[in-house]
């Protein structure tokens, strides 16, 4: 394969500033010693860091994100484990069909989700609560959760599963001692994944979450809806670093290609 | 017939029934429900809403910058976004991996984050973006970004070319060197090689990622929201007002459920003129 020319070097680089520019700014904002919107440069201040300590909604909406992400990621996993079991072991009528449906929550627009979460969970009674976040949560992260362990499925070497079988080995057994173990690092990183997009959702979830019960980015975004100040940028820089650190770590153990592209089935 | 893959799939059936089936069933519903300021939301069957937003100007001028908004920005993706995988893809080892990092990554971080970014860069007339622009001789007068539907296509183009870099580097995976080979030794120059033998091949990565940016980017809520301000409206956002500030929520259901009608349309018709032109190619 031939190198890069200079000038595709050039373009990448550009390319790649851009990608980074918005990014770094709003970390190199988050240090202004400033009690306003400033670029520092010579005066560096954690002033903003330690004020989101004065400003409870941020952590408590930090710690329900957490919450909600590894609680509806969890279901989701639990949910999805079987579901792909099936498709990737059986071929029977609405095969497709169901594929296509559990893919569904990709295609259709959040804003249109959130809008049709509001009204169900207005008229079930569990409008604005904790319960019906964590309901729309996994029906969205789902689809991440079972591309990953559909494709850790469809991976699997039948013939260590029958090898059990042979050797005496209860259906049970064999689900417990050999095919959890399997696909366990697919279920992991279909977690992580699912985590993650949990934790960063916000269209669909400015819609169902209340005062109560708002996630960090919808209060983050609700806070730049009134007015942008350096709070909001120590905020995202925190948020920032924490996913930073997450892709780093995610990237280490299972790669952010194949994580990414996935292998599944209909490769979306 | 066998029942155990449909017992194996039942809890997550039922979940999907329950709450995903149920609620569009109701919002389609719920856009020909009536509303008024003191009655509420009475639950009759009537067109009202869905004349309005086939018929009024304001509609239709809305959805019009909605669509032309994410015309543009899958454009931008793919001629920035595409020769980026493609010189991504011809990297050594460490950079490779790296810089597909440092690309994909901002795929993860919050959007409201990314966003924020370009707000801070516009931010008016002596804005960084001004600044850098000016300084590189590109442009002589300030221009504005924040509030406009510029702004909103440069912040969505970065916050969707992530999606567009992966469909091309995807694609870029399944081309065989060996090709690009046989026409370098057949003495194709570089520019030939990359025209004749890389673009075609190339080219349903490119369209699958113009699908999703397009489809995203039509229905992105949160940089619209932020980059426009409370007056430049889009689908989306003109949607979350209903719902959320003038609590007409029929007329806001009408809106997102033609939203999501239009785009289904498109991107459906769209994905079979693609798989029709390639399937002679790589049936």
């Amino acid at each position: 394969m031939s190198r890069n020319g200079a000038l595709a070097l050039a373009y990448h680089t550009l390319f790649v500033a851009f990608m980074l520019a918005p990014i770094l700014v709003v970390c190199w904002v988050a240090f202004t010693p400033e009690g306003f919107l400033s670029f520092p440069t010579d005066n560096w201040s954690l002033r903003w860091f330690y004020a989101i300590a004065r400003y409870p909604e941020f952590i408590s909406a930090f710690w329900r994100s957490l919450w909600l992400g590894a609680l509806s990621s969890a279901i989701a996993v639990a949910v999805s484990v079987p579901a792909a079991l099936a498709i990737a072991r059986y071929r029977f009528p609405g095969r497709e069909a169901m594929t296509t449906l559990f893919m569904s929550p990709l295609m259709i627009p959040h804003i249109v989700l959130g809008i049709a979460f509001l009204r169900f969970f207005t008229q079930i009674g569990l409008g604005g609560t904790f319960v019906g976040l964590v309901f729309a949560h996994i029906v969205i992260v789902l689809p991440f959760a079972l591309r990953l362990t559909l494709a850790s499925a469809i991976g699997l070497d039948r013939a260590i599963e029958h090898a059990a079988v042979s050797l005496g080995a209860s259906e049970w057994l064999v689900l417990r001692r050999i095919t959890l173990p399997l696909v366990l690092p697919g279920l992991a990183s279909g977690w992580a994944l699912a985590f993650i997009n949990s934790f960063d959702e916000v269209t669909m979830t400015v819609f169902i979450a209340a005062p109560g019960t708002e996630t960090l980015p919808v209060r983050m975004f609700l806070y730049i809806q009134d007015n942008i100040d350096p709070l909001v940028t120590s905020v995202s820089a925190c948020v920032i670093a924490i996913t930073v650190v997450a892709l780093v770590v995610m990237d280490r153990a299972y790669g952010l290609e194949k994580l990414l592209v996935g292998r599944g089935v209909d490769g979306r | 017939m066998r029942v155990a893959p449909y017992l194996l799939s039942l809890p997550a059936l039922l979940l999907f029934a329950g709450v995903v089936v149920a609620p569009l069933v109701m919002t389609v519903l719920l856009s020909f429900h009536d509303w008024g300021q003191y009655k509420g939301i009475e639950p009759v069957f009537i067109l009202k809403n869905w004349q309005e937003v086939l018929t009024d100007s304001y509609f239709h001028e809305m959805f019009w910058r909605t669509f032309r908004i994410a015309f543009f920005v899958t454009l931008l993706a793919a001629l920035f976004g595409a020769p980026e995988a493609y010189i991504l893809n011809r990297m050594r080892s460490p950079w490779r991996g790296l810089f597909l990092l440092v690309i994909l990554g901002p795929l993860l971080i919050s959007v409201v984050a990314r966003t924020l970014g370009w707000a801070l860069l516009f931010g008016g007339n002596s804005g960084l973006m001004n600044k850098a622009l000016m300084s590189a001789g590109l442009i002589s007068a300030p221009l504005p970004f924040m509030f406009t539907e510029t702004g909103i296509v440069v912040a969505l183009a970065h916050v969707l070319m992530p999606y567009m870099v992966l469909a091309v580097w995807a694609a870029l995976q399944r081309l065989d060197p060996q090709i690009e080979n046989a026409a370098v030794a057949l003495g194709a120059g570089p520019f030939t090689v990359l025209r004749r033998i890389v673009l075609p091949q190339v080219m349903p990565g490119i369209l699958s990622g113009a699908i999703i940016v397009f489809a995203l980017a039509a229905s992105a809520f949160a940089t619209p929201a932020i980059i426009g301000g409370r007056r430049l409206k889009v689908a989306s956002t003109l949607a979350y007002d209903e719902f959320l500030n003038t609590l007409n929520w029929p007329l806001g259901a009408a809106v997102a459920v033609l939203l999501l009608v239009a785009l289904g349309a498109i991107v459906v018709g769209a994905s079979r003129l693609v798989e029709r032109r390639y399937a002679q190619v790589f049936g």
